[in-house]
């Protein structure tokens, strides 16, 4: 597919959503509690006046940002350990599942206790939550590592940096692509309930402000914007990638 | 200058999932002069995959030893069964990587890759090619590594015959212009005895030498199917208990 033709069907496929959620506040009527496209532009515009919009929007990309490579680095590292080695595995493989179904929740609000009001637990709590995640993709991954390649490069005497770059690392590429797929939306979700919980700024906590004044508008508007650039980091960043890394496919 | 001395003490093959251990190798001796092209001929199953692993160095699960005269630590080249390339490679980075970096190495992949008929695909990603040109890279790279030693299992299975017979003459001329030692294991005794100058009739388990065989046929002798059946009719003859693959 082209460019073009790629941005188009990205294009159509959003502007459909578009046209559903406008009919759909047409047909409730109240805009109060569902306004249409227009006005949350409006809430959107007004917002980014005053500048609140983007130094919120920084700093909870910061945190984003912080927060999600954390947690893929060090996920990544726990979970290819563990793919290679079953006695590890079998080890710390039950805590993975309890921390997987930890709730966010419970981890936020111990970061918080243990740690106190900082922005240090608050990055820390949204990593811990993913951690788990990225370790359960990228143990796939390394488990199912090829021996036969393996073998090969140890018999045609590949250092250690060329087994890992040529052979380890493209075998890990799709599970490192779809952990971090799932794993920005992840993160970005439980940012918010971080900040809305224990920040004194970021998105979460002008979104809790504007709950408490039933404003909708701004909810949607900032909900809006923060799509709108993971829509971009996932077609400018994260797909470009993914087709570089995979064109050997047939 | 590179002789192998294969001398396997005991070599098991561990339980797995409820199957029993099985002792593939139990005194085995087996020398290879330099520059010989010996084939290892035995039916499926038999062990033989894994002694080119012991004598590669990645199967070190055995007691014995393997040792080289002339050098030390020979470069040692493997064509797989299957060929083994990397997907997300070109052909030609295939062929390089195992290399020194370098100009001359890039050079001489190139010329390999020529000489194979592979000229136009250096930047082909292997899984676009027929399994007929993956095995043709695979000996490019197994050759471009300039080996000592050569270890090839069953190359050219899975091929359809007048692939694999083409094939066989590339290698046949390959051996001519680049000579090494070479161990090529095979369950095909028309395809050992058109390209070995040496064939060792494996059995068992445990694997034993049945019979030790050396082949003196000319080139073009071997481009005869005639003369090859005649060589090859004598050389399994003598052990009928063997029905070795009809090819």
């Amino acid at each position: 597919m082209t460019a073009v033709s790629r941005l188009g069907w990205w294009a159509l496929s959003l502007g459909v959503f578009v046209a559903v959620w406008w009919l759909a506040a047409l047909y409730y009527g109240d805009p109060k509690l569902l306004p249409t496209p227009p006005l949350v532009l409006d809430a959107l515009i007004a917002a980014a006046k005053t500048g609140a919009l983007f130094s919120n929007l920084l700093v909870t990309l910061a945190r984003v940002a912080a927060s999600f490579l954390l947690a893929m680095v060090i996920g990544s590292a726990l979970g290819i350990f563990l793919g290679m080695s079953p006695t590890a595995d079998r080890l710390v493989g039950p805590w993975i599942v309890l921390f997987l179904n930890l709730p966010a929740l419970v981890i936020i609000m111990l970061c918080y206790v243990w740690f106190g009001l900082v922005e240090s637990a608050a990055v820390a709590a949204v990593a811990i939550n993913k951690i788990p995640n990225v370790a359960v993709t990228l143990r796939e991954g390394a488990a199912a590592l090829s021996r036969d390649l393996a073998e090969m490069a140890r018999i045609y005497g590949f250092s250690r940096w060329k087994t890992l770059r040529h052979v380890i690392l493209p075998q890990l590429a799709p599970y490192f692509a779809a952990a971090a797929r799932s794993g920005l939306a992840l993160v970005w979700k439980i940012v918010l309930v971080v900040e809305l919980l224990g920040r004194p700024n970021g998105v979460g906590f002008e979104l809790q402000t504007a709950f408490q004044l039933w404003d909708v508008a701004t909810i949607l508007a900032y909900a809006l914007a923060f799509g709108l650039i993971v829509q971009a980091i996932e077609l400018g960043l994260i797909q470009p990638w993914e087709r570089a890394a995979n064109r050997w496919r047939r | 200058m590179t002789a192998v001395r294969i001398d396997i003490a005991e070599k098991v093959f561990p339980a797995v999932s409820g199957a029993p251990a099985r002792g593939l190798y139990h005194d085995f001796r087996l020398e290879v002069a330099d520059k010989s092209f010996v084939a290892l001929l035995g039916p499926s199953g038999l062990g033989k995959t894994t002694l080119l692993n012991i004598v590669a160095g990645v199967d070190r699960d055995f007691k014995g030893r393997v040792a080289f005269d002339g050098k030390a630590a020979p470069r040692i080249g493997y064509a797989f069964q299957s060929p083994r390339l990397l997907p997300w490679r070109t052909v030609l980075q295939n062929v390089t990587l195992p290399l020194e970096p370098g100009a001359g190495s890039v050079e001489r992949a190139k010329t390999l890759l020529a000489e194979m008929g592979l000229g136009d695909a250096h930047d082909v990603y292997p899984e676009r090619l027929s399994l007929g040109m993956q095995r043709r890279v695979a000996l490019a790279r197994a050759f471009a590594l300039q080996p000592d030693l050569l270890l090839m299992d069953e190359p050219f299975v899975s091929l359809d015959e007048q692939t694999a017979e083409r094939l066989r003459d590339l290698l046949a001329d390959l051996v001519r212009r680049h000579p090494a030692t070479i161990l090529f294991v095979t369950h095909d005794s028309r395809e050992a005895v058109r390209l070995a100058d040496r064939v060792v009739l494996l059995a068992g388990p445990p694997v034993r030498i049945e019979r030790d065989v050396r082949i003196e046929l000319s080139a073009e002798a071997r481009r005869s199917s005639g003369e090859v059946e005649r060589v090859r009719g004598a050389l399994t003859e003598a052990a009928p208990a063997l029905s070795l693959a009809r090819g």
